[in-house]
């Protein structure tokens, strides 16, 4: 199968968070970045279906300065065939300027299958996905946790609240991935040094008109110091006893 | 006066908590900003238009109801092409929807079929002239971004529990119509729908979050979880994700910046430490208690009330204290 995959670079979630001077952006000094970890899971999703099912490309796409080619470069050393910077200077805070670029790269790539993480965990929109199959015209299930594929058919899950939902599609298709999915394997050496003969093309991005804008980001208030108010099992009285007079909870 | 639209998830012939959050959130929003009617979209299985008056309830002046057979589960190309006519039709200058499993995968496709620019998974939201001002949580819930949302409807989805439906009743006239694009013809088709755990309150409508972590030490200790749940009666489990990817519970329990973000009035973590992943998911809940043999526990850095010591050892006290309590009322 041709299978794209659209990913984001982002960074690492375990930071400690500043606020740039700007007061619109975090501080990207010291911060480490990788794919968004459902994009991971999307790449390994490509590589495992087109190691299974015999010969087909996967596509890897990033929107972005040359620094996502770091991403790209990770994704084709993890098995990915080639890669796709689609270039602009920032990533724009509108998901419909981003889905308008990806679906032009997209429209005639004649790809089986064009995978998406569910969200990317930074900006955590989750609208992307969903937004190029609407502009694409393809048949769409987000937040897959399963995703099986033969005959040109495709069976996927979807955890809603409470629920699952088994939906079933044709291809070509768009599918963002969701928890459930395998994790990104890690690059071996041999796929480090593939990687860097696989062809990366750099295009410009086809953003159109943005309509969002950020307007200031802020560290949310902490959360007051709370207190032990024991040890053990001898302890529970008096918890019970502040959830019931205290919190007013129980 | 432009009004406001809100989508009212249903499932199974039932109202979902967030479709009244939605409607209350379109009453705030419209009342805020100079007036205008609350036009409320209700889709689903013939007999739904049942449930119109309840969306009165929480401040919809027009309920519009779409029943058709196909629409007995939820079919997003259906629904998406039947919320993106109406929104195109009304004039409305807001669309709301919850940022609810349903809502983030509808919202999105209505945009880009209006071609409007939406915001996802906002807390809050105000006019600021003809823009929309929201605030979103992002970076893991570390950063709130406030965003400035330009052309008309502004497309939203309202986190769920970010903001309680606040009743403001009338009785809500009701207009009948059509799926604008036949349910029976959607590319993506539902086989299947599996409500999990029988009558078990979901973690996004659950009051009260009983969470568990590596601390339980196997899957079978969730059982101690459980009973504690039982014993609030308005309780869900939860999980965190190193409990999920060992498989003691599901995926769909998982709580954290990769998982399910909640905001229940009482959240309970069990033998959680407390990584930044899980703490993402949970931070804004309203009273935070945890029980942890480690007293040095990030997670004692946000909970309210803490007790440090064996998880087994202490659960099952708890329950029967909480039991106790919950009798005497």
């Amino acid at each position: 199968m041709k299978i794209a995959v659209c990913i984001k670079r982002v960074p690492d979630m375990e930071t400690r968070f500043k606020i740039a001077a700007n007061g619109t952006s975090v501080d990207e000094s010291g911060l480490k970045y990788d794919m968004s970890d459902f994009d991971g899971y999307a790449v390994e999703t490509a590589l495992q279906l087109n190691e299974k099912q015999g010969p087909g490309e996967t596509v890897v796409i990033s929107l972005g300065p040359d620094v996502v080619q770091e991403q790209l470069r990770k994704a084709l050393s993890m098995g990915a065939d080639r890669a796709v910077q689609l270039k602009a200077d920032r990533v724009p805070a509108d998901g419909l300027a981003i889905a308008r670029a990806l679906a032009a790269e997209l429209k005639e790539g004649g790809y089986d299958l064009i995978l998406f993480g569910r969200q990317a965990v930074d900006s955590a929109n989750a609208t992307v996905g969903p937004m190029t199959a609407e502009l694409l015209g393809l048949p769409c299930a987000t937040a897959v946790s399963t995703l099986d594929i033969a005959n040109g058919r495709a069976t996927a899950r979807r955890d809603l609240e409470g629920a699952t939902e088994v939906v079933e599609f044709a291809l070509p298709a768009v599918v963002s991935v969701d928890e459930g999915m395998p994790r990104a394997r890690y690059p071996s050496l041999k796929g480090i040094m593939a990687a860097k003969k696989k062809p990366l093309e750099v295009k410009p991005a086809q953003l159109g008109d943005e309509r969002i804008s950020i307007e200031k980001m802020e560290l949310p208030p902490e959360r007051a110091a709370g207190r032990i108010v024991g040890e053990g099992p001898g302890a529970v009285p008096e918890l019970v006893r502040l959830l019931h007079t205290e919190a007013k909870v129980l | 006066m432009a009004n406001t639209f809100a989508f009212a998830e249903s499932r199974g012939g039932a109202l979902r908590r967030v479709a009244f959050e939605a409607v209350s959130a379109a009453r705030a929003l419209a009342d805020a900003s100079g007036g205008g009617e609350v036009h409320a979209l209700l889709a689903g299985a013939p007999g739904v238009a049942a449930l119109a008056s309840e969306l009165g309830k929480y401040g919809a002046d027009v309920v519009i109801v779409v029943e058709h057979a196909g629409l007995a589960n939820a079919n997003a190309e259906s629904l998406a092409a039947t919320a993106a006519a109406r929104i195109k039709a009304g004039g409305y200058r807001a669309a709301i929807f919850s940022a609810s499993a349903q809502g983030r995968d509808l919202a999105p496709r209505v945009a880009a079929q209006l071609g409007v620019s939406m915001a996802a998974d906002v807390t809050s939201f105000e006019f600021a002239g003809d823009a929309l001002v929201v605030r979103h949580p992002a970076y893991a819930g570390k950063v709130i971004a406030t965003l400035k949302l330009t052309g008309s409807p502004a497309i939203v989805t309202l986190r769920p529990g970010a903001r309680a439906a606040v009743e403001a009743a009338r009785e809500a006239r009701v207009e009948s119509a059509q799926p604008a694009s036949d349910p029976g013809a959607s590319k993506v088709v539902v086989k299947e729908m599996i409500v999990g755990g029988g009558a078990k309150l979901d973690i996004g409508d659950a009051p009260v979050i009983v969470s568990g972590g590596r601390g339980l030490k196997s899957a079978e200790n969730f059982k101690l979880v459980e009973d504690l749940a039982a014993a609030f009666g308005n309780a869900a489990v939860g999980a965190t994700r190193a409990v999920t990817d060992d498989g003691w519970r599901p995926h769909s329990d998982q709580i954290g910046q990769t998982g399910r973000q909640v905001s229940p009035e009482l959240y309970v973590a069990l033998g959680i430490s407390g990584a930044i992943q899980h703490i993402a998911g949970m931070r804004n809940s309203r009273t935070i208690v945890a029980i942890n043999k480690d007293k040095e526990a990030p997670i004692f850095k946000v909970a309210d009330y803490g007790i440090v010591g064996d998880v087994i050892e202490i659960l099952p006290v708890l329950t029967a204290a909480v039991k106790e309590a919950r009798a005497k009322g």
